[in-house]
This record gives structure tokens, C-alpha cells and sequence, in this order.
């Protein structure tokens, strides 16, 4: 190994990260982080103050929707996990061959069309003029048209589907190392199938779990697209608000404590997962 | 449940159904948009009335306006176009960069900064996008109303959108190069060195051809990403809309065929794009 660069090197080595860090990452939250506190007295004239998260507070429907979205959210993450959890297993485990480049391969497909277009194939399934309406008319089983789009499970079912690959991914690639001695012993000492998939193969899969969940989590809890189209009146999400706020409103003030609180919520979440699954940022992300 | 753990036949029909299921899931959605590029009909629904490439060639003599005459979609086609040829060099050459800084070189805080590159993937994209917008925008406001200088290049537009996406894409690619240089063997680098190759030559003709396969898979996906993205994209986006902003304005007003055609066209040209990484990389 070479024992140290200099110090001309490694600047230049560190330049364009430090740019990069501080000019898109940490200058820009910290001002949306001071914005959220200012408070417009009249056009040209800023107090500081909490009037934005003090609205938060006040008004029912930022904070019914923010718990919502977190609710929603953690929800979409969980079920997720389990629809994920049996095809991952088959993949690393009883797939042999050939089959089991094709199946991995075949959950990758879906992804490599944006979350627009897959949004847009579930409205077009989904509404009232759609595939499964039509399907279920033709067969006799409704009388009239359907309405299965702008409701909530409608957005579970597309929220679950944009993060199911996160979730398959990591999950293949922690049970793939895995060693079947292991199961083997757990079966041969007397466990059933609950035991050993509770004392062995979750605690192994662990690091894929917590990577796969956190990615999941936060596509969900920061996504628009899939809320929007296919929520309906009532299913308002948050990052919706903060669009609001700042594209219509023009309530710039307010739009940025609202991304706080966002940020905040998941950062909470995020930090929480790791703490109780005893994993590390850099173990499962990196 | 391993091959060697003996199971049931009820339990081995039910995994079978489970997965046919599960790959169905998958499919139906993209299926079904791509078969309705097709449909003979204004709208994307059944009845299916015959097979047409209206969506596709109409030049509007006949009420139809297909996607290569659609000019507002080829628009934003070239400019989603142009915000991803950007965004992949600027993340590509930051990915490399930041790769050998964690990869090769040791320094008090790496520890640290290794978290700081992180951050961006826990961010949600939409703070990505309003955090900058209200970073450079408000800039652009204010020394506009302090000293009348425009500064246009920070106001929503193209820059700001390349920006955004730079954030987060530039993590992923620096993970994947990264991957690839872990697996070096430095002895390699050192060969070359005594061999009287200086550091630079060394690495541009060990190093670098042992990263081209990592640095053509992280291209492609910053490429992909970036093409695709839309919650950070729509914060920053000024009157030069991108496509999935372009298809989302179109998709608000009403569904029509032409959609279709768009998303087929997208779907065909990312898994092109990755057959051809994939063919690359395994050879």
C-alpha cells in the first residue's frame, strides 16, 4: 500500500466531494431550515419567529395529513416487506440454475419504466372505464361499471408495487449468503418452521430487512406521483402540501417548515429502525 | 423451508400459485400501457377496436396527432434528454472522484464524511428539490433586489433541475464504482509503478480499465435515474418542462393513447439501454 498521498492529492481528491456536499446538500437545508422560521411582517420587512409550525399545530388538516402519510407509509414499508419476503426466499434459495437469473432479472423489469408510466398502467387496470372493471362486467359478476381508483387501497396497491424491488434486492442478496447448515440445524434440534424462520433466518436477514425497509419507507413517505393520481378527494399526502405551498401558493415560509417537519419524520423513523434492529447507517447503505 | 427440508405438496402448489401471482402483479400494469399504444380507439380502455401506429405516426389530418408530431412532447423529450447527458457526466466524474477518496486514501474524518455522502439517499426526493430551490432561487431574489443583477441561471429552469438531480445520483455512483474499485488489487497499481509508470499513467492504464465496466453500469443508471426522475425535478422546473413533468400535465387533463405510445417508447428505451450494460459487464 502506499503508505500516504500528499496533501496537494488528497485536496484535490477532497474538492469536488466538499463542493458537492455543501453547495446541494448542507447549504441549501440549512436555509430552508432558517426560511421556515421567518416570518413575513409585510413585503420587505422578515421577523423571526414559529407562526409556520404554529399553523401546523393549529390547523387539523397538516397534521391529519401528516400523520396520515407517516401512517401510510409505515404501513406500504410493512406490507411490502411481507408480499417481498416468500419471493426473495425463492429466489435465493430454492430457485436453481437458470431460473433464478430469470425470476431476479423479472423483478428488476418493472423498474426500468419510471414510476409515471407504472402509475399510469394501474389507472389505466384500475378506474371506472378500465381492465378490471370491463373484466368483471364481461363476466357477469358486476352490473355496472367500477370505480377501484382514487381510494386508499388503490394507492397501497401502487405504493407497495414502486417499492417492491427495493425491498427484493437486498433481501436476495443477505439470504443468498446465507448458510443452510444453519436451517438444517434449527429443524434438526426440534424447531418448527416459526422457530427457526424467527431464530434463524430473520436475525440473518436482518441487514437486507433494515436496507430494504429504510429504501421503501422513504420512496414512499416522499412520493407525489402515486398519492396524487391515484388518491382520491380525501387521501391527501404531505409532499402535496409542500407542493402546494410552494408551486401555487407561493408561501414560501410555510412550504419550508412543512419540508422540515418531513425531513424530520423520516430522519425520527429512519434513525429509530436502525436503533432497534442494532444495524448502522454504513452497514446497511453503504 | 430449503431444498433439503422436505415439504409438502399442498405447500409446494401454494408457493407456485404465490409466485405466478406475484409475477402477474409485476407485468399487468406495464403490459396493459403498452398494449393500449396500439388500441384503434381515443381513449385507453376496452373495447379493444383493432390494431393502428396512429399514436404513433398521425400527423393530425385526421384529428389525431401522433407522438412524432407531437411537438410539446418532443420538447420535453430533448430536454429530459439534455438534463440527463449532464447529470450523468457530472455524477459519473464525482462518483470516480469521491470512490478513489474513500476507497484509496486514508484521512482523519473519512468516517464521518463517508456518512455526510450518504445523506442524500435518506433525504426524501422532494426536500432535495425545495431545499435547493429555496437555496439558489431566493439567492437569485434577493441580490436581484439588492444590486439589480439577474441572476437567471438560479432561477427554476434546466441548472437548478441538473443540480437537484446531481444530489442523490451522484451517491449512487459513487457506491457503484466504489464496489468495483474495493475489489482492485492494489498490487496491480504498484506493478505499474515500479515498472517506472508515474502515479498518473499508472492510473489511466491499470486503474481506470478495471472501472470501465463500474463506470459504464453507473452511467447508465444515472442516465435512467435522472430520465425518469419527477419529485425533484417538478420543484425545480421552470418553463422548459421535462418529460415525466410534460407527461404528468398531459395525464391531469385526460388519458389519451398517445401516453401510451410515450411510456411504451420510455419502457423500450431503458431496457435497451439495459441489455446493452448488462451485455457489457458479463462479458
Amino acid at each position: 500500500m502506499k503508505p500516504s498521498v500528499s496533501r496537494l492529492s488528497l485536496w484535490l481528491l477532497l474538492t469536488p466531494f466538499l463542493l458537492w456536499i455543501i453547495l446541494l446538500v448542507l447549504l441549501p437545508h440549512l436555509q430552508m431550515l432558517r426560511v421556515s422560521f421567518q416570518v413575513r411582517e409585510s413585503w420587505d420587512t422578515i421577523a423571526w419567529g414559529v407562526e409556520q409550525y404554529q399553523n401546523f399545530f393549529t390547523e387539523s388538516y397538516y397534521w391529519r395529513t401528516f400523520v396520515r402519510t407517516g401512517v401510510m407509509s409505515l404501513f406500504t414499508t410493512f406490507l411490502t416487506l411481507i408480499i417481498a419476503f416468500p419471493i426473495a426466499w425463492y429466489i435465493a434459495r430454492l430457485a436453481r440454475g437458470r431460473s433464478k437469473g430469470i425470476l431476479f432479472l423479472a423483478c428488476l423489469i418493472p423498474f426500468w419504466a419510471s414510476e409515471l408510466v407504472r402509475t399510469y398502467g394501474w389507472m389505466i387496470l384500475l378506474r371506472e372505464s378500465g381492465l378490471f372493471s370491463s373484466w368483471l362486467q364481461a363476466l357477469g359478476w358486476v352490473d355496472g361499471p367500477v370505480e377501484m381508483l382514487y381510494n386508499d387501497v388503490a394507492v397501497i396497491i401502487g405504493l407497495v408495487y414502486n417499492g417492491l424491488l427495493f425491498m427484493v434486492v437486498p433481501l436476495v442478496t443477505t439470504l443468498d449468503g446465507m448458510d443452510e447448515n444453519l436451517v438444517e440445524a434449527g429443524y434438526d434440534l426440534g424447531g418448527g418452521h416459526g422457530t427457526v424462520l424467527r431464530e434463524i433466518v430473520v436475525p440473518w436477514a436482518m441487514p437486507g430487512i433494515v436496507s430494504g425497509c429504510i429504501v421503501v419507507f422513504m420512496l414512499t413517505l416522499g412520493s407525489y406521483l402515486t398519492p396524487v393520481l391515484m388518491g382520491g378527494k380525501d387521501s391527501a399526502w404531505f409532499t402535496e402540501q409542500i407542493f402546494t405551498q410552494f408551486i401555487t401558493r407561493f408561501n414560501w415560509e410555510q412550504g419550508a417548515a412543512l419540508g422540515v417537519l418531513l425531513l424530520v419524520l423520516s430522519s425520527v423513523i429512519v434513525w429509530l429502525g436502525l436503533k432497534i434492529s442494532g444495524q448502522s447507517l454504513r452497514k446497511v447503505m453503504g | 423451508m430449503i431444498r433439503s427440508v422436505p415439504r409438502s405438496r399442498l405447500f409446494d402448489s401454494l408457493y407456485l400459485a404465490y409466485l405466478v401471482a406475484f409475477f402477474v402483479y409485476l407485468a399487468l400494469p406495464l403490459l396493459v400501457t403498452a398494449v393500449f399504444a396500439f388500441n384503434d380507439a381515443p381513449f385507453p380502455s376496452l373495447p379493444w377496436q383493432g390494431f393502428t401506429l396512429d399514436w404513433y405516426f398521425a400527423d393530425g389530418s385526421e384529428g389525431r396527432i401522433g407522438l412524432f408530431h407531437d411537438d410539446g412532447l418532443l420538447t420535453a423529450l430533448w430536454v429530459s434528454a439534455k438534463i440527463a447527458f449532464w447529470v450523468t457526466l457530472v455524477s459519473v466524474t464525482l462518483g470516480c472522484v469521491n470512490a478513489v477518496l474513500f476507497e484509496r486514501v486514508q484521512f482523519r474524518g473519512k468516517e464521518f464524511l463517508y456518512l455526510l455522502m450518504l445523506l442524500p439517499l435518506v433525504i426524501p426526493g422532494v426536500i432535495l428539490g425545495v431545499s435547493i430551490l429555496v437555496f439558489y432561487s431566493g439567492m437569485a431574489n434577493d441580490i436581484s433586489a439588492a444590486w439589480g443583477i439577474e441572476l437567471d441561471l438560479f432561477r427554476p429552469g434546466m441548472t437548478l433541475v441538473v443540480m437537484g438531480q446531481v444530489t442523490f445520483i451522484a451517491t449512487l455512483s459513487t457506491l457503484v464504482i466504489a464496489a468495483r474499485l474495493r475489489k482492485f488489487d492494489p498490487q496491480l497499481e504498484e506493478a505499474a509503478l515500479n515498472l517506472g509508470a508515474t502515479p498518473l499513467v499508472a492510473w489511466f492504464t491499470v486503474t481506470l480499465p478495471w472501472l470501465l465496466p463500474s463506470i459504464f453500469g453507473a452511467a447508465a443508471m444515472a442516465f435512467l435515474m435522472s430520465f425518469e426522475n419527477f419529485n425533484t425535478t417538478v420543484m425545480l422546473t421552470g418553463s422548459d418542462t421535462p418529460l415525466t413533468v410534460a407527461l404528468f400535465n398531459r395525464l391531469r387533463e385526460g388519458s389519451t393513447p398517445v401516453l401510451n405510445a410515450v411510456a411504451l417508447l420510455l419502457m423500450v428505451g431503458s431496457a435497451l439501454l439495459a441489455l446493452l450494460v448488462m451485455g457489457r459487464s458479463s462479458r
